[in-house]
């Protein structure tokens, strides 16, 4: 039976690759951020997860305006990474595991999701800055990958309340799963921030505590609020903490502990926070 | 909302728009912008963004911006480029030609010097960390 050994959340800025590129992992700026990561990579170490499940947004790589699906779940042999516009070194690509993306698949159009599937899917930093800083020195990543991608960019989005219902329909896929992988579940994104517009550069650390806090705990919690309340509480992009609730719902209703917690303000422009849940 | 009201809905769709200095991209700014997002778009590849650097009117002409969106472009003025549509994870690329980060962007569009704008993100911490 598949095994789902915890979630492993967070934040996916551009900047962090670069930082890794420079080696400043220790300069003064960029130390308190990966401070958070040798807790997560000794985790990680221990579990050694067979499989990735990773909640995620695109950032204009993959999909553009024309088709913005609201839910996307990837069933592809192999994930190629690539330039996003800046011109940074391209990063690794990710083996997928199309047997059990397409019984996740199965699980979320059962359960009345209506994803978009997608065989072929170029997936961007959000998902190569989390493996990057979870294995800085991997010849190739150590898991395979399912991903799913959640629309954080043009409104309408679903709300925290349907994330965390898709995650929940994630983990009943898991739980159903027949193979004897262990997998983690990863939600990368976030937290407060605000890219555009005169609110450019609004951080909101009493939010950020009240979604780090209730995560494990209470997820529910994070469902009272409308997305576009979490837009003005969080940050027109801190709503990528949709990423975050629904892989928390991926790791199903039980009880969980937290491993390690960091969080730091600004990485970039964002606050930015990692954490590790497995099960109490 | 299966069950909300006309009047509910009309409520929200204007809170959607009442957050302070905040425009949230919906179906409206989205067919707004829509050149304007594509020529960004395009920046994903190498060749495109040589393309732009070399010859910015000519490969304008090629997405067919409209006059408001070519001005905020030439003018290299963030919140027009928003007001005629643009959306930021795709403007970001084109920030990127101009060799400015996000934090520049920030400064841009709060009318802040880059240093004011860092100094601003870092009180934000001073402040507040404590609370997370």
């Amino acid at each position: 039976m598949a095994r789902i050994t915890g979630g492993y959340f967070t934040s996916h800025v551009p900047a962090i690759g670069g930082a890794i590129v420079r080696g400043d992992q220790q300069d003064p700026y960029w130390k308190p951020f990966f401070d958070g990561f040798p807790p997560i990579r000794e985790w990680m170490g221990k579990q050694k997860p067979d499989v990735a499940v990773v909640f995620y947004n695109d950032h204009g790589l993959n999909f553009f305006l024309d088709k913005m699906p609201t839910f996307a779940v990837g069933a592809a042999a192999e994930y190629q990474n690539a330039d996003e516009g800046w011109g940074l070194p391209v990063y690794k690509p990710f083996a997928g595991h199309p047997a059990l993306s397409w019984h996740v698949i199965d699980e979320l159009v059962s359960s009345e999701f209506d994803i978009t599937m997608c065989q072929k899917m170029l997936v961007d930093h959000a998902l190569s800055i989390p493996f990057e800083l979870a294995w800085p020195d991997a010849d190739a990543w150590p898991v395979k990958l399912v991903p799913i991608a959640i629309n954080t960019v043009q409104y309408p989005l679903p709300s925290p309340k349907r994330v965390l219902a898709l995650g929940r329909a994630v983990n009943r896929a898991l739980r159903s799963w027949q193979g004897d992988e262990k997998i983690v579940v990863v939600g990368t994104g976030g937290l407060s921030h605000q890219l555009d517009g005169e609110r450019a550069g609004f951080i909101n650390p009493e939010y950020d505590k009240f979604c780090l806090d209730n995560l494990a705990a209470d997820p529910d919690a994070l469902t009272v609020h409308s997305v576009e309340q979490v837009a003005e509480l969080s940050g027109t992009q801190g709503v990528e903490i949709l990423n975050w609730i629904a892989a928390r719902g991926a790791l199903g209703d039980i009880s969980l502990q937290e491993v390690t917690r960091n969080y730091h303000i600004p990485i970039s422009n964002t606050a930015a926070a990692s954490l590790v849940l497995e099960p109490a | 909302m299966i069950n909300e009201t006309h009047e509910a809905h009309q409520a929200r769709q204007k809170m959607r728009r009442s957050i302070p200095g905040t425009s949230l991209f919906d179906g409206d700014l989205a067919s707004k912008g829509f050149e304007l997002n594509a020529m960004c778009f395009s920046f994903n590849d190498e060749a495109n963004r040589k393309a732009f650097a070399s010859d910015e009117a000519a490969y304008m002409d090629k997405f067919n911006l409209t006059p408001a969106q070519r001005k905020a472009v030439e003018d290299r003025n963030v919140l027009a480029m928003i007001e005629a549509g643009g959306n930021i994870y795709y403007l970001a690329k084109l920030a990127g030609i101009y060799g400015l980060n996000v934090q520049d962007v920030g400064a841009l569009q709060t009318g802040m010097s880059v240093d004011d704008f860092k100094a601003m993100l870092l009180a934000q911490a001073v402040d507040k960390k404590g609370m997370a």
